[in-house]
């Protein structure tokens, strides 16, 4: 999933502060999962904003909505009326569904209500990790399943470096080091011979550094009709 | 990019002072210069001209654990101005394959001769931790690149270079990182890559060193490759204890405690230094001493001359 | 006419609101400001509820669950008192005093210290001031209405 974290409210009151009309916007897709903007996390962001206007003097009108998916314009389609009278959308999705929100409704302020971080997966309850960084040039199959792009701090393909210590990472003590946890799991599976093998470096071209990426496919895209419309 | 075998043992052809020493079967000393945080390139040219007969090489650090400092390139031309033979020391974590690739072409151009290939200390130590690390390439692949440029005349997308840089080409290790077995891989990889020369992370873990030392010459390395073990002359039990902290480091207690002892702080430093030289000396498949007297470059020229190792070849 | 809070407390089925009714057994008195939500555990009042209490007017909120180590649901309290940590802050953050937020934990033979704890958190709120002034407190009536 996307992992996110909440913004602080008075980030978003600092943007808000001459408004009148509010949309609060969640997401039920990964945001609902990290508990970061989910219906529940819309109604406190909702219900804080709701209490700072009151102390102001000057009380926002509010709206909340959680859609199914914000990166998918199908399911925007219940925020169409609330977003006629709206001043700002406050958009709890990820920074995909803030954008969507965006190029729904041009005429409308969209504002982050999230700090979008990464693709990851909970680890235990309140914990959520990082394990993908989308580099769009998959070497997992080589590493073991553990991705040195994500998880080693310098992103070596030919670690470790020399600043690990007992298997911790030396960006933090908290952090293993992710090449020697992909030297232990070759070594279970008979493959050290893999760690001498000098990988070349990597085409971050497919990683979108300045270039947005797009997926197509053709088989997918909407067919034309073969009978004429009549 | 093709990476091809290890390297093949040749005659020297880069014109280092540092590779013809090693060829010739020297016990090789370098030294290192740590660059100042600030525009006065005069402290470089002194080192330099203070170092420069007790050394081989002199080592120009390349913004040293993510400090920003007077650049690597612009201090290794103050050492050649002063008749010193730099070792332009160049990490990932600061410039993509252009920018390291330029680099090297400019240095080369200059007159430099030895270049040393690491990934560098992760930023987050730096005074700049908020950064953007680049690591576009690691240090195993720019070793690499610089052979490849250097023998197969291409850059890393493959196009041509008229006129190559002649540099002898050096990487580091960390011997305590361990695991050992993990870390000798790691060794061979960086020769396969290309590395004609190892400088180690600074011993003082001598048993450490040692049992590192065999396994390295088990797999054979030692042949393929100079090491060049690390030393730093403490200057007081503080700097020891602070370096025990810095990630990779191991100090043992009672060398800690020896310092604390002394009455004579620096001397006794560069008695511990003088005494690591010796140690690693009688080794096996030790090729040189690395001396990194971390802002203490004065003591140089008397550790070497009371190692018996003045004058240089 | 001088201010009197308007203060409500999420109260533990298994400690909290039986100390009320202690309490109120013991014909011990305690402002009449409070009023009492039974929930079954502490542990079940989340953010959303407590933050609805200060929409609709309410000047203080308590949540009471069982003493730590006794929670009917096993750590039900505990996890309250996180929420209410981090509650706290949010409030802090949007500058509403987070004093008007607290947390207790009571077991249900404690109604002498339940009326105390309540007595305390009047005083707390009433030197506070109103959590909003003016006609913004119209969500005040709301309230009144709800509980009468």
């Amino acid at each position: 999933m996307i992992l996110a974290r909440p913004k602080t409210v008075s980030s978003i009151l600092a943007l808000v502060g001459g408004m009148k009309s509010l949309v609060v916007a969640g997401c039920q897709e990964c945001v609902t999962v990290c508990q970061s903007g989910g219906r529940k996390e819309v109604s406190c962001v909702a219900q804080l904003l709701e209490i700072a206007g009151k102390k102001r003097g000057f009380p926002f009108e509010i709206a909340q909505v959680t859609v199914f998916r914000q990166c998918d314009n199908e399911y925007l389609v219940p925020l169409d009326v609330l977003m006629e009278k709206a001043d700002a959308c406050i958009s709890l999705g990820c920074g995909v569904g803030v954008q969507f929100i965006a190029e729904r409704y041009p005429t409308v302020m969209v504002i982050p209500g999230v700090d979008t971080v990464g693709g990851g997966g909970t680890v235990m309850s309140g914990v959520w990790e990082e394990r993908c960084a989308m580099c769009g040039e998959c070497i997992l199959a080589e590493t073991t399943g553990i991705c040195p792009v994500t998880r080693c701090a310098k992103g070596l393909l030919n670690g470790p470096c020399g600043g690990s210590v007992d298997g911790r990472c030396e960006a933090g003590t908290d952090l293993p080091c992710a090449w020697e946890m992909i030297y232990h799991r070759l070594k279970k599976q008979g493959r050290l011979d893999s760690l001498t093998r000098i990988r070349p470096p990597k085409n971050w071209a497919h990683s979108g550094s300045g270039v947005m990426r797009k997926v197509i496919r053709e088989e997918v895209m909407p067919c034309l009709s073969v009978l004429p419309l009549k | 990019m093709s990476i091809g075998p290890a390297a093949k043992v040749i005659e020297a052809r880069t014109g280092s002072r540092l590779e013809k020493v090693l060829r010739a079967g020297h016990f090789a000393v370098t030294a290192e210069i740590g660059p100042p945080k600030g525009a006065d390139g005069r402290r470089i040219q002194q080192l330099a001209a203070l170092v420069k007969d007790y050394s081989d090489a002199q080592n120009l650090t390349d913004n040293q654990t993510a400090v920003v400092r007077l650049c690597s390139l612009a201090a290794a031309v103050h050492v050649l101005n002063n008749g010193g033979e730099p070792v332009l020391q160049m990490t990932t974590r600061d410039r993509n394959r252009i920018a390291l690739q330029s680099d090297l072409l400019g240095a080369a151009s200059l007159g430099v001769r030895n270049v040393l290939c690491l990934s560098g200390d992760h930023q987050r130590f730096g005074n700049h931790p908020e950064a953007k690390g680049v690591f576009d390439i690691d240090s195993v692949q720019l070793t690499a690149t610089v052979r490849q440029m250097r023998e197969e005349r291409l850059f890393i997308c493959g196009e041509e270079i008229k006129a190559p840089p002649r540099v002898f080409v050096g990487a580091v290790e960390n011997p305590f990182a361990g695991p050992v077995e993990l870390r000798v891989l790691r060794l061979g990889k960086k020769v396969m890559a290309g590395a004609e020369f190892i400088q180690t992370q600074v011993v003082y873990d001598v048993e450490g060193f040692t049992r590192w030392m065999e396994a390295v010459c088990a797999a054979g390395w030692h042949k393929k490759t100079f090491i060049l073990a690390g030393v730093t002359p403490p200057k007081s039990a503080g700097a020891l204890r602070y370096m025990s902290r810095i990630p990779g480091m191991k100090v043992p207690e009672e060398l800690i405690r020896r310092m604390e002892k002394a009455s004579d702080k620096l001397r006794e430093g560069q008695r511990i230094a003088l005494e690591i030289i010796n140690h690693v000396r009688a080794i096996a498949g030790v090729s040189g001493v690395h001396i990194m007297a971390i802002n203490w470059e004065e003591a140089v020229p008397e550790i070497v001359s009371m190692a018996g190792l003045y004058p240089r070849p | 006419m001088s201010f009197e809070p308007k203060i409500l407390a999420f109260c533990c089925h298994h400690c909290a609101y039986g100390a009320a009714d202690l309490s109120g057994v013991l014909r011990l008195q305690y402002p009449v400001n409070i009023q009492i939500i039974r929930v079954p555990c502490s542990g079940r009042v989340s953010g959303e509820h407590v933050l609805d209490a200060f929409v609709k007017g309410a000047d203080g909120v308590c949540v009471a669950g069982c003493l730590k180590g006794n929670c009917h649901y096993q750590s039900g309290n505990l996890r309250a008192g996180k929420r209410v940590e981090i509650l706290k802050n949010r409030l802090a953050d949007i500058g509403i005093e987070p004093e008007r937020l607290h947390m207790f934990y009571v077991s249900a033979s404690m109604g002498a210290l339940f009326a105390r704890f309540m007595a305390e958190l009047v005083e707390t709120i009433r030197d506070l001031g109103p959590a909003f002034s003016g006609q913004e407190r119209e969500g005040g009536e709301q309230l009144d209405s709800r509980t009468s």
